[in-house]
């Protein structure tokens, strides 16, 4: 009863000690879930880890679970390379579509717009990727066979994380106090000036923080990406050759997988949320400069 | 049918099963069955299973996939009463029975536009291999060949690389499939593509207009016709597997799948009933 009069300097009443407390609960519950998974994803992957040391899963010839080869390199250069020109494609789009709407485009359109962005965001990922096999992966195959590639998954990608991007730029750029631009445009400054030396560096906390939500839909995605990018395990040499995402291995593999497969199958996992969490921290860094 | 494919949900079947007076003579109004194994075979025992439940009311059958080997496993362990496993049983595994309960082949499937009308066996495995790239080699027109393999763990792919005397780590692939249906849809959308799926799984979707053919094999043509009469040489048995001889509801239930009354159950999922052959 005595630690929340250290933590809180005024007397808080009731409401507050309930509030206090379920605010810590909640918190409580969502970092033990997160404990939890990495816990289960451990104890998951223990059985191959013990015998097989960690440096096997990224030295091995290559990924054949059935033969006892188990190399995860392929798949995580496969993720980092579809998330990031997702990423490299959706960000200045996105950042772009969220100015055109707020600075550019005349009311209606710009609503209209707005609404078409939102229905883009809820779109179901299978849709995407039902969409990319039968008519993006023909259209690529015309250029270059086999067509299932790192560009089909990066241009699914882009169209998947596009909305979530511009969603949040836009909200950061509307959350920009009228008194900065008012103070602009009194001061003179061309529109463009206007975006670009006030709009964008007041929001870009805010821009940051959708880009990172972005990049990690784009490193986590599954189905849509397991049906375009041809899950050939291999270092893509071009934007034209097929690869495997650490996702769409998991999700290809899981319903078969026995013993020492399946077990690999959950160091993948492990991968994937150290992938994540390692980017999140990126974020959250670049967060905190951003405010100091 | 559900999917439960962890660990922990099939011990929890278990639990159930344990639980609901299995075994226990003369407490009929609660028995249940479990089975787990292949997902070929699955989608067919939950309909058995279903009509097996109105004609024998209380009992309870609990269909689950996840994989041939999965199958054998929760067999051995009593985790299931019943097992499916889309292939033969290997010679380590001699200490289950095998109930065959329906056929099933695969094919090479090529888009319908390819010239190509038949290819030898020795053919198939060198363009597999990587031996051969190109279409024009093998009387096609000038056109890179794009290679569509299965997923590892997959009972279509152990098939396959059984017949043709190859290892997984010795095919090329251009693309890898989990499912049949994308395997047909990803041959659908390039006019250069090989792969193979089930036959049964194949020939309904050329009869609703997609664009493949399915290749002869040895001179054999590839239809659910050549698999009943056994001559296609790339067949599986669908095997229902118990540890020694089934007993009790797991007897009854094997007895009515290989019945007739069943028989258009398997030939709606394409397959060729075991007893016809």
């Amino acid at each position: 009863m005595t630690l929340w009069r250290h933590t809180i300097s005024s007397r808080p009443g009731y409401a507050d000690t309930l509030t206090l407390w379920l605010s810590r609960g909640a918190a409580g519950v969502a970092a033990a879930v997160v404990l939890f998974i990495l816990l289960f994803l451990a104890a998951e992957s223990w059985p191959v880890l013990r015998h097989i040391p960690l440096l096997h899963f990224f030295t091995d010839a290559s990924w054949h679970p059935g033969e006892g080869m188990y190399n995860l390199a392929p798949m995580l250069s496969g993720t980092l390379y579809a998330a990031a020109g997702a990423l490299l494609l959706a960000a200045p789009l996105g950042i772009a579509s969220s100015l055109f709407i707020l600075y550019y485009a005349p009311p209606g359109i710009a609503h209209g717009y707005l609404r078409l962005v939102e229905l883009l965001a809820g779109i179901p990922s299978v849709v995407y990727g039902f969409w990319g096999l039968t008519t993006l992966v023909p259209l690529i195959n015309q250029v270059h066979p086999p067509g299932a590639s790192v560009l089909a998954g990066v241009l699914i990608l882009t169209l998947m994380i596009l909305p979530t991007i511009a969603l949040t730029a836009h909200a950061a750029l509307s959350a920009v106090p009228g008194e900065y631009i008012r103070g602009a445009v009194a001061l003179g400054m061309s529109r463009w000036g206007l975006i670009l030396g006030v709009a964008l560096p007041a929001a870009k906390t805010g821009i940051a923080a959708g880009i990172t939500l972005a990049a990690g839909r784009a490193i986590g995605e599954t189905m849509a990406v397991l049906m375009v990018t041809g899950n050939v395990v291999q270092y893509a040499g071009s934007p034209f050759d097929p690869v495997r995402t650490l996702a769409a291995n998991i999700a290809l593999e899981m319903p078969y997988a026995m013993g020492d497969h399946r077990a690999a199958l959950f160091v993948s996992a492990f991968v994937l949320m150290l992938l994540v969490m390692m980017l999140w921290g990126l974020g959250a860094g670049q967060g905190e400069s951003n405010d100091g | 049918m559900r999917t439960l494919p962890s660990t922990q949900s099939l011990l929890f079947a278990a639990a159930l099963l344990l639980g609901s007076g299995w075994g226990q003579p003369g407490h009929a109004a609660s028995q249940k069955l479990v089975l787990t194994g292949a997902s070929t075979i699955a989608p067919l025992v939950s309909e058995i299973a279903r009509r097996f439940e109105s004609r024998y009311p209380g009992t309870r059958i609990d269909v689950q996939s996840g994989g041939s080997s999965r199958g054998i496993n929760d067999v051995r362990n009593g985790t299931a009463g019943i097992g499916m496993v889309s292939r033969s049983l290997k010679p380590e595994e001699n200490d289950l029975r095998a109930h065959t309960i329906a056929w099933d082949g695969v094919g090479v499937i090529l888009h319908a536009s390819n010239p190509v009308a038949a290819l030898s066996q020795q053919q198939i495995r060198d363009i597999y291999t990587g031996g051969i790239d190109n279409w024009k080699t093998v009387g096609g027109k000038d056109a890179p060949i794009t290679v569509v393999n299965k997923a590892d763990g997959r009972s279509t792919l152990e098939l396959f690389l059984n017949y043709f005397k190859l290892k997984n780590s010795d095919i090329k692939p251009h693309v890898i499939i989990g499912e049949n249906s994308q395997g047909i849809k990803t041959v659908t959308g390039n006019q250069n593509a090989i792969g193979y799926v089930s036959i049964g799984a194949a020939e309904y979707e050329a009869r609703q207009g997609a664009a493949i053919k399915l290749l002869p094999l040895d001179g054999i043509a590839a239809t659910t016709m050549s698999v009943r009469d056994g001559t296609f040489p790339l067949s599986r048995p669908l095997n229902l597997v118990t540890r020694g001889a089934p007993e009790g509801l797991a007897r009854e239930f094997i007895e009515f799948a290989r019945s007739v009354p069943v028989h258009d159950l398997v030939e709606a999922h394409y397959f060729v009933p075991a007893g016809v052959r």
